[in-house]
């Protein structure tokens, strides 16, 4: 009996064990998304053939019929964002960045990234037609749907051929209607990885080697990881997705997200891991000033694509002695100059810098005018300080470069860069004093008629390509007395800060007690020694 | 000649504890201030942080003892041959003269030491258990309504009474050296017995 009861909790042990040893384990047995209740191959009005996107949109929306009508609230589709507490019309239909600069002005190619079809005048909203939203950029499950660079958001049709010019290839938009589903990181990725022009061009934790992440890049979206995907945190309400740049929660005191009781957003990490994730109290007490970010993500670009840190527009123009625009690549295979754009520095494994961010940037608009004697100018202006009790210390990519401003009106410059049959656009002719004439005029913003490069610096809040726990910084990464927090000033940290004159002080007075005493105890030898003679 | 015992057990216990975690709060208390860099700043604040909860257990011992022993008679300041203790170690240990100055159970410390230790324990260590508890539980200040507490002073006050306490140390070790021998006033901190001497020991009132 006694035997039996031993081996019986012996086994209760074992059981006990192997549950929570499972217990441990992310729940492997459900698929991550729900699979549909609806086999799209099977819709009639999904056979096609189709000749174009908005034919498509067409089908979707016989039976999705609020889709386009819930897309065209979002600012996917607006490009446009009233800030609801600096007041500032921002978006991409308004702010002029340190990139590629104004979006208005080169339509045809800066919309090719808008959700929808034929915006080829930013002046205007977009079309407003259900049919021109794209739906199957965002739900495209192939990979066969690509955006044409130059096309104001149409695919392209028809591919040819690399070798043999003759030869097309049509792409299938029945067959990828069929297959449509749940937006995956590669539809977010094929803008948001390549914002700036190129794959991490822009914001330097977001490019392609998200895809396939080892865990050691980024905890949520490996494979090894957690496996997410951009929308399991970016969560959407009537495809409206959450966590936008443009007005940051920079301190979530929500914690954990539950639906029906919070505002159900994951976009933020406080949503899943609440708002004492540490087991170290120390840790958790650092959580109201630090954001997460901060410590575990101890550099950015990290995926072997480097990120662009530099721009200098100012540059540009300048043709080979053929009269040829040059392309000109660093040791590393960055590009470092175009005549199209100007020189380039680029980085990888970037150490981010870090600022008081309490969600706010206040933008430096086109019509906004700036002081060129403060150098560098703030292109969006991050806010937040120690006092504050809604900022947090953030990590952030800042982008430095120099931009077109006219001098005499005090103001950035929007400047035209594409065009498929004008004189004007810089990057088919070299001609900057013609770029941004064409560029105000049709923007409508004053000019001057003189030109000069200001420099500038815009700041990227760092949030993804979070570290495993052991990547996260060290302590002594910050508590040093040149430590990666040494540019915020504006608080006490120990082992970064001292009162250099108590410091003097304490010191001078320990060595004279210490040479004091070491005289003293010379004298005692010395005294001892002669009354011994 | 015979042995008495000056020092007891707990006492030694007591102080050599005290002395090694001091020596060892110390270390790393001024590796956290960024003095320099041994264990990393993260492992010297935790260890810095068991070390002084381990010193306020220790405290909480000794004082207990000193109240129930009645030693804490021991630091009540004198002006009693404190001018000749004091002359002692500007002049006569120059000249070869006697301490003037002999312990006994009921007076184990010179008029000098009892100043000195006084000192210490109302004077430095309160300052540093103060400002280092309130430096570590900088988060709760908010809840406890010391909101207006400034981190950077308090860290000032701990780091000066820091400074205090090498300074203290600095000049106890060597003050501990200029008995008859160099050991002969360590030699009981540490077995606890005085050798006895001929004459009469000096009372104290």
């Amino acid at each position: 009996m006694r035997t039996y009861l031993i081996r019986l909790s012996l086994w209760q042990m074992i059981t006990t064990i192997m549950l929570l040893m499972l217990g441990t384990l992310p729940a492997m047995a459900l698929d991550r998304s729900a699979p549909s209740t609806a086999d799209h191959n099977q819709f009639k009005q999904l056979q096609g053939p189709f000749t174009s996107g908005p034919e498509v949109t067409k089908a979707c929306l016989e039976c999705h019929t609020e889709a386009a009508k819930q897309l065209q609230e979002t600012t996917h589709w607006t490009w446009e964002y009233k800030h609801p507490e600096t007041g500032q019309i921002l978006g991409k239909r308004n702010v002029i960045n340190s990139f590629c600069g104004s979006a208005t002005s080169n339509e045809p190619f800066c919309t090719s990234c808008h959700t929808g079809y034929g915006w080829d005048d930013m002046r205007q909203l977009p079309p407003t037609d259900g049919s021109n939203v794209d739906c199957l950029i965002c739900h495209d499950t192939t990979g066969g749907y690509k955006k044409s660079p130059i096309a104001a958001g149409h695919p392209i049709y028809e591919f040819v051929d690399p070798l043999d010019k003759s030869l097309t290839r049509k792409t299938d938009l029945a067959k990828i209607a069929r297959n449509i589903g749940a937006t995956s990181s590669r539809n977010c990725g094929s803008c948001h990885f390549y914002g700036g022009g190129g794959d991490g061009v822009k914001h330097g934790d977001l490019d392609s080697s998200l895809l396939t992440a080892p865990r050691a890049l980024d905890v949520h979206m490996s494979k090894d990881g957690a496996n997410l995907a951009c929308a399991d945190c970016h969560t959407t309400s009537a495809h409206s997705v959450t966590g936008s740049r443009y007005l940051t929660n920079a301190r979530d005191t929500q914690g954990i997200d539950v639906p029906g009781h919070t505002d159900q957003t994951r976009a933020s990490c406080e949503s899943c891991h609440g708002s004492v994730p540490h087991q170290s109290s120390k840790l958790n007490d650092h959580v109201d000033q630090v954001a997460c970010q901060t410590c575990h993500i101890p550099e950015f670009a990290r995926g072997g694509v480097a990120t662009k840190i530099w721009w200098d527009w100012s540059t540009a123009g300048q043709l080979d002695k053929d009269g040829k625009p040059q392309t000109i690549r660093d040791k590393d295979g960055n590009l470092e100059y175009l005549s199209t754009k100007g020189s380039f520095r680029h980085g990888e494994n970037v150490v981010p810098e870090y600022r008081w961010f309490d969600g706010q940037a206040r933008y430096t608009l086109r019509d906004d005018t700036i002081d060129d004697s403060q150098l560098p100018l703030q292109i969006n202006k991050i806010q937040g300080s120690h006092d504050n009790p809604d900022s947090r210390i953030w990590p952030f990519k800042i982008m430095y470069g120099k931009q077109p401003y006219d001098p005499i009106l005090k103001h950035l410059l929007v400047n035209h860069v594409y065009s498929a049959d004008d004189d004007t656009a810089l990057w088919s002719n070299f001609d900057w004093a013609k770029s941004i004439k064409a560029g105000t005029e049709f923007a409508g913003q004053p000019y001057s008629g003189e030109f000069q490069f200001i420099e500038t610096e815009m700041h990227w809040p760092i949030t993804h390509m979070v570290a495993p726990a052991e990547n996260a910084l060290e302590c002594s990464s910050c508590h040093a007395r040149d430590g990666r927090l040494a540019a915020i000033t504006d608080f006490y940290m120990p082992g970064r800060d001292r009162s250099i004159w108590l410091d003097r002080a304490g010191w001078g007075i320990a060595l004279l007690t210490l040479v004091g005493s070491l005289a003293h105890a010379a004298g005692r030898f010395l005294a001892r020694r002669r009354r011994k003679n | 000649m015979k042995r008495i015992m000056i020092y007891k057990r707990f006492e030694r216990f007591w102080h050599w504890c005290q002395a090694g975690l001091i020596f060892f709060l110390m270390f790393t208390g001024f590796e956290i201030h960024g003095s320099y860099e041994v264990f990393s700043f993260g492992t010297a604040a935790k260890l810095h942080e068991l070390a002084a909860y381990a010193l306020i257990v220790l405290w909480i011992l000794a004082i207990f003892w000193h109240i129930t022993t009645g030693e804490w008679r021991q630091y009540i300041p004198t002006t009693d041959k404190l001018g000749a203790v004091a002359y002692y170690y500007l002049i006569g240990t120059f000249t070869g003269a006697e301490h003037p100055y002999r312990a006994t159970t009921q007076a184990k410390h010179n008029p000098l030491q009892r100043l000195a230790y006084l000192g210490f324990k109302l004077g430095i260590s309160p300052v540093i258990w103060i400002s280092g508890l309130l430096y570590l539980f900088y988060n709760q200040w908010a809840d406890w309504g010391l909101g207006w507490l400034s981190l950077e002073n308090v860290a000032l006050v701990h780091t000066a009474a820091a400074f205090a306490m090498l300074i203290f140390v600095i000049a106890h070790v060597y003050m501990a050296t200029m008995g008859k021998t160099v050991f002969s006033m360590i030699k009981p901190m540490i077995t606890g017995y005085e050798d006895e001497p001929e004459e009469k020991p000096s009372k104290i009132k």
